[in-house]
């Protein structure tokens, strides 16, 4: 089990508990703004950018390349970006936090 | 195999990336290749979509239409004001409501069809289906879709390929009165919602709304009714696909953007350069046509493993088939939604399909012959 947590655009703080499945899905089945995961997730449509919290980097993990390839054209990407789709849900994910992307 | 559909474009996208056409003497330069098709998609700045009206159209519309179609046809900034307006109605099909109606038709659909002896797919199954869901999109009458479908599969073009004005202006007459109708008795329909609506402080012209309909209108026609059509011929020669898809519903969203990279219902759109480029050693001229083949793309083996194979288990599927970055389709959850909803249906009401009769549509595109679906598909629905 892990407690993530999502800071909106509407700067709204969401922690949502998740055990499995991907983190765009745990966004999506609570309605969280801005992850609107149109593609299902299998990184086609990117629209589940978080940041990643500089603190949780490491915990989070590194994008694929086809995932960095989707990144490099989303206008705002930095170093922190992720699809979230692509950041499966385990224990390891506890205490972490993701700004939704505008 | 009538569900095979080959690709036209590896070579040419191994050797240079590019490819050729002629199209009434405003040439297209096909950008074949993933990768630039994504970059060239996200330069706005020098590939315009705002050029002539019909001209990013390929074949070119310019010489039967004037209006321009929106956001399609406007670029950056205004683009993403046209945008801010319509996503929200556009993602209406996320919503349990419309999802209820949208099954609710389809399952009507399918079991109409189970209990004739055999059917032509495309014009009483996937024609019949997309315009009655039109309706929902619209969030107008069901009684409309008869209209919809009385003017048979293309609304630009005529039963040949060729491009057909006269086809064009039922379509325009129709939606001129369905928005002075609203005009006159404002309801909840997206005409009504776009009389009302306002884009940097002005009401939208009525040329405007005509512009976002024509685009609703077709732009989501034969794209889904080609992607409606082709994936019964793929589950009619695929049975154990329709048993998976049943015993593991799980997997449908991931068998659906997977169907919809294989069939790729829009071979390419085009752009209009700003100024002198280059894509992929290609020197391009400004005031020239490019397009972006996301058909080609999607069979791209620097991106995809076997690219040629249809695998519901892909878990990673960067497709373009709805485009790609700022212009991507306006209409893909309405057309995600359609499709989720009919593998969900087919597997649960039909156990098999048999194919009676086929007759492919091929384009022609230059050098490339792409079959993009069928002209007529008759199958016998299995209980």
């Amino acid at each position: 089990m892990a407690n993530i947590t999502f800071l909106t655009s509407d700067n709204e703080k969401i922690v949502l508990e998740g055990n499995s499945g991907n983190v765009m899905q745990l966004a999506v089945n609570n309605g969280v703004k801005g992850i609107d995961g149109d593609c299902g997730g299998v990184c086609s449509c990117a629209t589940c950018h978080v940041f990643v919290a500089k603190k949780d980097i490491e915990k989070v993990g590194k994008a694929s390349s086809i995932e960095v390839d989707m990144l490099e054209l989303a206008d705002d990407a930095n170093e922190f970006s992720r699809l979230c789709c692509q950041i499966e849900i385990s224990d390891a994910l506890d205490g972490v936090e993701l700004t939704v992307a505008k | 195999m009538k569900s095979e559909f080959s690709d036209p474009f590896e070579e040419a996208r191994k050797n240079s990336g590019i490819g050729h056409i002629n199209d009434q003497e405003d040439p297209v330069a096909m950008i074949l290749r993933h990768k630039d098709v994504r970059k060239t998609a996200h330069n706005w700045q020098t590939y315009q979509s705002g050029a002539v009206p019909g001209r990013i159209v390929v074949p070119s519309e310019v010489d039967i239409r004037d209006i321009r179609q929106i956001p399609f046809e406007v670029d950056p900034p205004l683009h993403k004001d046209f945008r801010n307006l319509l996503e929200g109605w556009f993602k209406r099909p996320n919503r349990e409501e419309y999802q209820k109606i949208l099954t609710d038709q389809i399952a009507t659909l399918i079991d109409d069809v189970l209990s004739e002896d055999k059917i032509e797919v495309v014009h009483d199954f996937s024609l019949k289906l997309q315009s009655r869901a039109l309706t929902i999109l619209l969030n107008t009458s069901l009684v409309e879709s008869d209209t919809f479908i009385s003017w048979g599969t293309h609304v630009f073009r005529s039963e040949g390929d060729s491009l057909d004005a006269s086809k064009a202006n039922v379509l325009y007459d129709y939606l001129d009165e369905k928005i002075n109708r609203a005009r006159e008795n404002l309801g909840e329909d997206l005409y009504s919602v776009l009389l009302q609506a306002e884009v940097n402080g002005k009401k939208l012209t009525h040329d405007e709304i005509k512009g976002i309909m024509i685009l609703t209108f077709a732009g989501g026609r034969d794209t889904v009714i080609n992607a409606v059509t082709n994936t019964i011929s793929y589950f009619a020669e695929h049975p154990k696909s329709l048993l998976d898809i049943k015993e593991n519903p799980d997997k449908i969203n991931k068998a659906v953007e997977e169907l919809i990279r294989y069939f790729s219902p829009l071979t390419h759109m085009g752009r209009v350069a700003t100024e002198n480029a280059q894509v992929c050693e290609h020197a391009v001229k400004n005031d020239t046509r490019v397009s972006l083949c996301w058909a080609s793309a999607n069979r791209d083996e620097n991106v995809f493993e076997n690219p040629n194979e249809v695998d519901f288990d892909r878990k990673i599927n960067p497709h373009l088939a709805f485009g790609f970055s700022h212009h991507n389709c306006l209409g893909a959850t309405h057309a995600r939604q359609i499709m989720r909803t009919l593998l969900s249906l087919l597997s649960n009401k039909v156990s098999s399909i048999d194919i009676v009769d086929a007759r492919e549509n091929i384009e022609k595109w230059g050098e490339f012959n792409r079959k993009v679906g069928f002209h007529e598909l008759t199958v016998k629905f299995n209980k």
